[in-house]
């Protein structure tokens, strides 16, 4: 155990021992504090980070598959939003009598478009664990059979983050659709409770959030224990060399499987996580511009060192609460020039400006001293 | 060839044709070669050295022609990472390494162990894996550099590292795509050795454009020339040949 611990370094564990912290210290502050106190935290800021910490979630999962293996995923927001539908599923079953129409199995948008039963992919939501496990199995299985095609048919690089960005846009465009059964256009929400709380009481709002802190700060600690394995070092060395990673006799197509459908996982959870917490999933988190910006806050935050994503993803949120809300018009542009400043100045992100220690290295510098620069002859000394 | 032949070799190909879209990589290219040994592979650009490897390590199906490791594997049917398991190890003609890892995990990678992914993951390391690690780094001089990242390295310790990991893997045969390119007179001088010290217990596959580095190995030569074998012999006999000199000479 102690020796498992010493794979996780300083970095990842001033960030877990962080959200630990704020997992205990959140919930005090928002619920056992006076509502003038100085130390009160108005329950929207809760509501909001806790928002954050899932994002910053989906950030761990895609920067484990992007900044380690070098697959750059565009549409991760697709898994996001399917943990997020199955939860909303779950939390919609909860309302029961209590919606307009007061059904007490059929949701309300079912009993609107007249459905008569409920549809197949509806049954068994009311049921916790049910849901549970959809939330891990729904995007698992898409991740494993998209990875299955596409890793063994060898597509890589832009190709490869090409057709995950259909992969996204085709789901965005089926969830419109009324007839896929799962509220069209205007996705899930009127939720009522989870587990018989109230979804928008206080104290489960503060709950949520020390749970997503929690499994955050998990997240952390078992992507660090990975990627600091020799399963870890097999992802770098695929990111870096793909053919020479096959010609010693790893079987590419597995490892990456493996890593994109443990990341998918990942982000089904952080969705899952996200939907009680804004309390509605419509198909708009399927757009591709989502799984876009995830990218972007990976970038920010620093690729390829798990904890710059999850700050990346808190911190340009924050930006973006900001700025929609004092300058609505200018937060694109402001969001397309810090990616590109980003990108110039600092490749390693902000979390690359603090540690000194290289995670990717630079393109190699040509001229080293000892290096003789000989082109390789077409005429060899045996002709002379 | 016949079926003696065949067994006794530890790589035969006979036939071997592979067209890319219309151009004639290989045409009716055979040879064999024998445990223990090693061989130079020479010939102008084009002529399918390059190919030939690919043909050998399973990234190239032939269209016709046999390719059988060790009188019994046919590699024609294999991938990549299988071959490598056989025990086929390549380096590349540009030296490709692990640049964000030390010199140390570049070995540990190739190091003959468990590939699965679950073997990687959850896996203990066999026990005499850190003097394993050690003796490979010493036999490719880079003992003192095993802490340092891949890129950071000069061109020809990358060569050498590269070398180094193609021992790790503990291959029967190895494939060296011109292992001097690019090296300074001192660096090449160390390469020959390193390869000859190689050479004592693999089976191995020189190609190289350098006659200097050739004769130093002092092995038999293969000239290639558009895609098959154009003469074959110690390097003495093979240069004074009319066809090989009108080859190199006559363009």
């Amino acid at each position: 155990m102690s020796q498992l611990l010493t794979r996780v370094d300083r970095r990842a564990h001033i960030a877990i021992l962080l959200l630990i912290a704020i997992a205990v210290l959140v919930p005090v502050l928002a619920l056992a504090t006076p509502p003038r106190s100085l130390f009160h935290l108005p329950p929207y800021l809760v509501a909001l980070f806790g928002k954050y910490l899932c994002f910053a979630l989906l950030a761990v999962a895609l920067d484990l598959v992007w900044g380690y293996c070098g697959i750059l995923s565009l549409g991760h927001g697709a898994f996001f939003a399917l943990g997020g539908y199955c939860m909303g599923m779950y939390l919609m079953r909860q309302i029961g009598t209590r919606g307009v129409y007061a059904d007490p199995i059929l949701p309300d948008f079912m009993v609107f478009l007249n459905m008569k039963a409920l549809p197949v992919t509806w049954w068994g939501f009311n049921h916790f664990p049910y849901a549970l496990l959809m939330i891990v199995l729904v995007p698992g299985v898409l991740a494993f059979a998209f990875g299955w095609f596409a890793f063994r048919s060898r597509v890589t690089g832009v190709y490869l983050s090409i057709i995950t960005q259909a992969m996204t846009y085709a789901l965005l465009l089926a969830f419109f659709r009324n007839d896929m059964g799962f509220g069209g256009n205007n996705g899930l929400t009127d939720f009522k409770d989870i587990l018989g709380f109230n979804v928008q009481s206080d104290a489960t709002r503060a709950a949520l959030f020390a749970i997503t802190a929690i499994v955050l700060a998990a997240t952390l600690l078992i992507a660090q224990l990975i990627v600091t394995s020799k399963f870890g070092k097999v992802l770098i060395a695929i990111r870096d060399a793909e053919s020479r990673t096959r010609f010693i006799g790893y079987r590419v197509e597995n490892y990456k499987l493996a890593v994109f459908t443990l990341s998918a996982v990942l982000a089904g959870i952080a969705g899952a996580l996200y939907v009680p917490q804004v309390g509605i999933i419509n198909p708009s988190e399927f757009a591709p511009t989502n799984s876009i910006e995830a990218v972007i806050w990976v970038a920010i935050g620093g690729r390829g060192t798990l904890v710059g994503g999850a700050l990346g993803a808190v911190l340009v949120n924050w930006g973006k609460t900001y700025f929609t809300g004092a300058l609505p018009e200018y937060w694109l542009f402001a969001l397309g020039l810090l990616f590109i400043l980003v990108t110039l100045f600092l490749p390693q992100g902000i979390v690359g400006l603090v540690s000194r220690r290289r995670t990717i290295p630079e393109a190699p510098r040509g001229g080293d001293v000892e290096e003789g620069k000989v082109d390789s002859a077409d005429v060899p000394a045996a002709a002379r | 060839m016949d079926q003696a032949t065949l067994t006794r070799s530890l790589l035969y190909l006979d036939g071997i044709n592979v067209t890319f879209d219309g151009y004639k990589a290989l045409r009716g290219l055979s040879l064999t070669l024998e445990p223990g040994e090693m061989r130079a592979i020479i010939g102008p650009n084009g002529a399918g050295k390059t190919t030939m490897m690919d043909v050998i390590t399973g990234k190239t199906r032939p269209d016709e022609g046999d390719v059988y490791f060790g009188g019994s594997q046919d590699l024609t049917q294999l991938d990549e990472a299988t071959i490598a398991e056989l025990g086929i190890g390549r380096k590349f003609q540009k030296p490709t390494v692990f640049e964000s890892h030390t010199v140390e995990d570049n070995i540990l990678l190739a190091l003959k162990a468990p590939r699965k992914a679950i073997a990687t993951l959850f896996g203990r390391a066999a026990a005499d894996q850190q003097s394993r690690i050690d003796r490979i780094l010493e036999t490719v001089r880079l003992s003192d550099h095993r802490d340092r990242f891949a890129a950071d390295l000069s061109h020809g310790q990358k060569q050498w590292l590269e070398i180094g990991m193609l021992l790790a893997q503990d291959p029967k045969l190895l494939l060296v795509d011109e292992p001097v390119a690019g090296m300074t007179d001192s660096e090449t001088a160390q390469t020959a050795l390193l390869l000859k010290a190689i050479a004592e217990d693999h089976s191995v596959i020189v190609v190289e454009h350098d006659m200097d580095f050739v004769r130093e190995l002092g092995v038999k030569v293969t000239v290639l020339h558009e895609g098959s074998v154009l003469a074959e012999g110690p390097l003495e006999a093979v240069s004074a040949d009319p066809r090989v000199v009108e080859v190199y000479l006559g363009r």
